[in-house]
């Protein structure tokens, strides 16, 4: 039995990405015996990866870095080093992994009922399982090209999602938005991987990072890297294309792709803290340090502020909360600026402050609970669209008479997403605030005021929706079938978890990614 | 100099195919600029991969001398594989948006009806 088990972690890097890729193909065939069977294949199947990913992540943070090698067992040949694939695992990775492989269960336990009356829906299991694949894929590998080709296979199973209800305009057109936004976004990256490999000869991150001696060829591909993944990730003056692609998806779409979202951030802090890392950091270059974390900083601020303000003025339930996922991300990067701008060097090694270690564990911390509680939310705005058939602001009211338990999760949703205890949200962004004015408390102002005007916001949508008159045009909602309410409630039970216990989840799993975030040198020295 | 002129033809590819995705209406022309972008890079690719005088890399028959590493070729294949899927499924989408707008012109397209 143990040796089995040794066989699985081994070889889980590529399990992970082959399970639901194989899945994602039989869900075709399987699809022709009947719905039932296939859904309950496709659960099946994110099951096991996320078993796989647990196991990996597992291994991760006891043992340290795993390296996994495709087509041979050493990553080097005699003398020197041997292009090949890799998957190298350290604790951001399993870390990101870990939301990846909840997102998409959730997700597919919600379309049981939520997509029934669609037709297409062994396409459907098919494409959100191929994101999965593409998504975990972009997480785990170790080597640049191999992370473009995952992003590809992801961007485009999205895009084809998004356009899933074909009927409507709208989400076509926010479909084609994302596919020429994720496009050139791509192609850039594919730039940058082509300016590396003439450089160093090599695709492979650490082996990248190792040789990296930035040149001013080196100083364009960061600057192309950032753009093109920020692109991807959301970031404000990128981010026209997040709230028509969250918002027209269906709901449960928009939840795996916000996983996406999350991927392409993972990248970004990748090229940043590692490839880059040991370059940016060191005495030579201390002021690019600086000014790459003030630039972050700006960037976040940025975005946090139009993120709430343009949430404000919605009028759509569903895009509304996109733009709340945007400032929600903007809390992450305005994290991790803040950590790079106090690099303090001394001799030839620079270290962080303590109080930018803290806004590092808080950024980290709140990558995982942005994606629970916008998701919640996501799925909370689907059922009531379920429900009542609608998503404008202006015409619902009074749903809390008929929807009791979607009500008790919206608001649950609310609580976390705007920094409440109990809830997570509160317990990632309390640490954000605490460091984030220690370093600067003017960044601290403007995260706590933008998360005041976040709760106004979802007060104002729980009044306009949930409470109110009760209108005769809904009087015969029902409340959504169990399968949503399960998908809700497994979020809703996580959320409520982590904001009880924070500490249990940041000392063994929130520390961990943020060490591995600063430690460029023992990721390459996976490879190496 | 005659070294430089594929750089060149790089640089004036993406930069063509962003002008037109920047600033062209029509839907098709968009489609057509991000090709543009494509096929700079994946020219960069193919041609940071040359080397002059080397022969193709199989062991068994070489005569000698340098050989080229064939993994630009590889990544190249693999980017314009890609290319034709992310190409096919926005001209189908490009198709849909016809159908719904009756028209390709990306500004009557945003400001199209809200449901």
């Amino acid at each position: 039995m143990n040796e089995i088990l040794d066989w699985i972690i081994h070889h889980s890097p590529a399990l992970i990405v082959a399970v639901p890729l194989l899945g994602a193909f039989l869900t075709i065939l399987i699809g022709k015996i009947g719905p039932r069977i296939r859904n309950v294949f496709v659960i099946i199947i994110t099951a096991i990866t996320s078993f796989f990913v647990l196991l990996l992540a597992n291994y991760v943070f006891t043992n340290g870095i795993k390296t996994y090698v495709f087509g041979g067992s050493s990553t080097s040949i005699e003398s020197s080093y041997a292009i090949r694939i890799l998957f190298e695992i350290d604790g951001l990775n399993a870390f990101i992994a870990i939301i990846a492989a909840i997102l998409p269960i959730v997700a597919i336990i919600y379309s049981w009922a939520f997509m029934k009356e669609h037709t297409g829906l062994d396409k459907y299991y098919t494409l959100i399982l191929l994101m999965t694949a593409g998504m975990l894929g972009m997480i785990l590998t170790g080597d640049l090209f191999n992370f473009f080709v995952f992003l590809e296979i992801t961007s485009i199973a999205s895009a084809a999602l998004i356009a899933f209800y074909l009927h409507k305009a709208n989400s076509v057109q926010a479909a084609f938005k994302y596919i020429v936004i994720s496009a050139i976004g791509a192609l850039f990256l594919l730039f940058a991987i082509a300016l590396f490999y003439g450089q160093y000869n090599a695709l492979n991150m650490a082996v990248i990072a190792n040789n990296i001696s930035f040149t001013f060829i080196d100083k364009i591909a960061l600057v192309v890297l950032i753009a093109a993944l920020a692109m991807k990730a959301g970031i404000v003056p990128m981010h026209m294309w997040l709230p028509d692609a969250y918002g027209r998806a269906p709901a449960s779409v928009t939840v795996v792709l916000i996983g996406t979202t999350l991927a392409s951030l993972y990248g970004l802090f990748r090229v940043i803290f590692t490839i880059y890392g040991n370059h940016l950091f060191t005495v030579d270059s201390s002021q690019i340090a600086l000014v790459l974390g003030v630039l972050i900083i700006i960037l976040a601020v940025v975005t946090i502020v139009i993120g709430v303000f343009m949430a404000l003025k919605q009028n759509d339930f569903k895009r509304m909360i996109a733009f709340a996922a945007i400032a929600e991300i903007g809390y992450m990067f305005l994290a991790v600026g803040a950590a790079l701008s106090t690099y303090t060097f001394e001799g030839s090694s620079a270290t962080i402050s303590a109080s930018g270690q803290m806004a590092l564990k808080g950024g980290v911390f709140h990558i995982f609970n942005d994606a629970l509680d916008v998701g919640l939310l996501f799925l909370v705005a689907g059922a009531v669209y379920y429900a009542a058939k609608e998503t404008s602001l202006n015409k619902l009211g009074g749903l809390a008479r008929n929807m009791k338990y979607t009500t008790i999760f919206f608001l649950i949703g609310l609580a976390a997403v705007s920094g409440l205890p109990p809830m997570n949200g509160f317990a990632s962004k309390l640490i954000i605030y605490q460091s984030t004015f220690q370093i600067n408390p003017l960044l601290a102002i403007v995260a706590i005021l933008c998360s005041i005007l976040l709760l106004a916001t979802f007060v104002k949508v729980f009044y306009s929706v949930f409470l109110g008159p009760k209108l005769p045009k809904f009087s015969g909602v029902k409340e959504v079938p169990k399968s949503m309410l399960i998908a809700m409630g497994i979020i809703a039970c996580i959320i409520i978890f982590i904001g009880l216990f924070p500490n249990v989840f940041v000392e063994n799993i929130v520390t961990p990614a943020a060490n591995a975030l600063q430690n460029a040198t023992s990721y390459i020295g996976g490879v190496l | 100099m005659a070294f430089y002129i594929p750089y060149i033809a790089v640089v004036a590819l993406i930069l063509i195919g962003l002008y037109a995705v920047v600033f062209k209406r029509n839907l098709i022309k968009i489609v057509i600029g991000i090709t543009f972008i494509e096929c700079g890079v994946n020219l960069f690719l193919i041609t940071l991969g040359y080397r002059e005088n080397s022969t193709a890399p199989i062991y068994t028959s070489s005569p000698g001398g340098i050989m080229s590493l064939p993994v630009p070729q590889a990544l190249t294949l693999t980017s314009i594989v890609i290319g034709v899927a992310v190409l096919a499924l926005m001209l189908s989408l490009v198709v849909h948006i016809y159908r719904h707008y009756k028209t390709l012109d990306a500004r009557k397209i945003i400001g199209g009806d809200e449901e």
